[in-house]
């Protein structure tokens, strides 16, 4: 499913938080959206997943204005993992999981068995299985996380939105979030800190500046010390993984870094 | 979405051992319920017959099948058939409602304004109860109602402190819960002092005993006559509560996360104030303000069967009405022939096995 972003504005009392931000998120692709913090990251996703209505522009799914669509219409679709953590009461994991079924269900019906089946797998993909009957609120924060994308995979989305899924993974988790959802062929639009991350496993990369989306194409297009000196105001030096060739950063704290890249 | 069956990485060779914690026990299924409601039923019974004059159970459903069925009783026995039948069970009846419906929208509301301290007064209802009581007493307004005088105003109150608290809460991006928390704590404050210059300008203690009434709650006013209406809005509304719960389960996840759901927090919301003013408005109307109940029934519920609401909204009202059946049946016996206001007991019985249950079980709500 197509994800397009075309013209979105998005002004809160009077500050443009997003400006005239155009992208598009072929189907089956993992687009990754990087910036500074308070660039509009956030923002932005929050109008594909329908917390927040664009002050202006359109979102597309398929060729279809989300906001057309009811709110249910679009969850059937469009699954997304925030930084709200969890809940405030103490459901279990597997109950937490299950709430992903809700834009399926009409009223309190419980869940069938390819459901139930459906949950199960997801949590088994992201490794909480066994935390199934624990309470959320007794989870380390990693594996509440995890608990939060089984929730978003039960949903059955064609689109999955992620608002900085590696927060409070570790590296194996990090990794293992990654190469699961560049597997699933999913489309997915995600929000990453972590620069080498997103190198190595988005398709294609926009860079978003004080609401603006000031580059975007390939990691090994926009990943350049130029652009990351620009944005971020740190030097940067770029080398190629040496097993994958995509591009990684290495940052120094000093100032006398010799350029390479 | 393409299904991959291959985990995305193989456990490491040190993989954590499994928690020692055991899963928890989950009480809420049918068999909860039954014994609930036979619980219910035979204090109920108990209830009815005991006070100042003593009645066997057997007697006692004797009397109540007399009043259901218009059977025949002796004439030695109308006084005793009189106190069961047109005092004692309205009351308890009542008092089974007002639990059950406490309870419910106690943790309704908690979910809604995603706040632990909630209750079903959080939103300054009980306070404008008692202006709307005290001003029917004191101007005689309403006064075409006759003796539902003051409940209607009691229930015009708690209806309009409600709304008034909403609307003053409301801001651009919709109703945020703590906002609305804040904005009822404050007004309550507000109905508190409008309440007190009308008490301290009014000459005579009247006032005084009314707003004791009112905010400390009681069953001592009961008839079959104050019955009716409240059980009818306080069933329908834990109907109504109980075909949402799902959503309220969405909704404690956050707005951000319930909008991904297809949740429309806004609307649910302002559908289930409306709601849960109705029912707390009617509930005031004919029993005053009784605390606790509503803030720690749905606590302890969560404690034993967990959070999901399919359950807690089941077993939350069943676990409210044994209570305070029980609670009534205290404040009546304890210093009879004088009654002791609800609120005391509610807060000496529920706060200590509340703080017990809350030590003993490890809960959690809204983080560690």
């Amino acid at each position: 499913m197509d994800l397009r972003m075309d013209g979105v504005s998005v002004t809160v009392d009077g500050t443009e938080l997003v400006r005239e931000l155009s992208l598009e998120v072929p189907g089956g692709r993992l687009v990754g959206l990087v910036g500074p913090n308070g660039s509009g990251k956030s923002t932005a996703l929050r109008c594909v997943y329908r917390a927040l209505r664009p002050s202006r522009g359109t979102v597309w799914l398929d060729g279809r204005d989300l906001s057309a669509l009811s709110l249910r219409e679009s969850a059937r679709s469009v699954a997304a993992l925030t930084q709200e953590g969890g809940s405030d009461l103490d459901f279990t994991a597997a109950e937490i999981v299950a709430l992903g079924r809700t834009p399926h269900q009409r009223g309190n019906r419980p869940l069938d068995a390819r459901e139930r089946e459906l949950c199960r797998s997801a949590m088994e993909r992201m490794d909480v299985a066994h935390l199934a009957d624990r309470g959320v609120l007794s989870l380390s924060g990693g594996e509440r996380q995890r608990v939060l994308l089984a929730r978003c995979l039960a949903q059955e989305p064609r689109v999955l939105v992620l608002d900085e899924p590696t927060n409070h993974l570790d590296v194996r988790h990090q990794v293992g979030l990654l190469s699961l959802v560049r597997r699933a062929g999913i489309t997915v639009l995600v929000v990453l800190h972590d620069l080498n991350l997103a190198a190595a496993a988005c398709d294609r990369v926009g860079v978003l500046s004080g609401g603006r989306l000031v580059a975007s194409g390939t990691p090994r297009d926009v990943l350049v010390p130029e652009l990351i000196e620009r944005v971020f105001g740190v030097a940067a030096t770029v080398v190629a993984h040496p097993r994958t060739g995509t591009p990684q950063l290495l940052y120094s704290l000093t100032d006398d870094t010799e350029k390479e890249g | 979405m393409a299904r991959t069956t291959a985990r995305p990485h193989p456990p490491p060779a040190t993989a954590e051992p499994p928690p020692p914690r055991p899963a928890r026990r989950r009480v809420g299924g049918p068999w909860t319920v039954a014994a609930l409601c036979a619980v219910l039923a035979v204090s109920a019974v108990l209830a009815i017959g005991l006070g100042s004059a003593v009645i066997a159970p057997l007697d006692t459903l004797r009397y109540l099948w007399a009043g259901t069925s218009g059977g025949v009783i002796g004439a030695e026995e109308v006084t005793r058939y009189q106190i069961t039948w047109q005092l004692r069970t309205p009351r308890v009846l009542l008092a089974a409602v007002v639990g059950a419906g406490l309870g419910a929208v106690g943790a309704t509301v908690q979910a809604l304004v995603r706040n632990p301290l909630a209750d079903p007064f959080i939103l300054g209802v009980s306070s404008a109860a008692s202006v709307g009581a005290v001003s029917v007493g004191v101007w005689g307004v309403l006064g075409s109602l006759g003796v539902y005088a003051v409940s209607a105003g009691a229930f015009l109150g708690a209806l309009g402190g409600t709304v008034l608290v909403y609307l003053a809460s409301l801001s651009a991006g919709g109703v945020t819960p703590l906002r609305l928390v804040l904005t009822g704590v404050a007004l309550s404050f507000g109905f508190q002092a409008v309440m007190g210059v009308i008490v301290y300008f009014v000459p005579g203690n009247e006032a005084t005993s009314t707003v004791l009434f009112w905010t400390m709650g009681g069953f001592g006013a009961a008839t079959w006559g104050s019955l009716p209406l409240v059980a009818a809005v306080v069933v329908g509304g834990i109907a109504a509560l109980t075909s949402v719960s799902r959503r309220l389960d969405v909704i404690t996840l956050g707005d951000e996360t319930a909008a991904s759901l297809g949740v429309d927090t806004d609307r649910l919301r302002r559908g289930l104030f409306l709601l849960t003013a109705l029912m707390t408005g009617a509930m005031v109307a004919v029993s005053g303000a009784i605390g606790f109940v509503g803030l720690i029934v749905p606590h302890l519920v969560r404690i034993v069967a967990g959070a999901g609401h399919r359950r807690v909204l089941v077993v939350a009202p069943l676990v409210g009405a044994v209570f305070m059946v029980w609670v009534d049946l205290l404040a009546r016996v304890v210093a009879a022939p004088r009654e002791i206001p609800l609120g005391f007991i509610t807060a000496l019985v529920g706060v200590p096995v509340f703080v017990l249950l809350l030590r003993r079980r490890g809960y959690l709500f809204g983080g560690r």
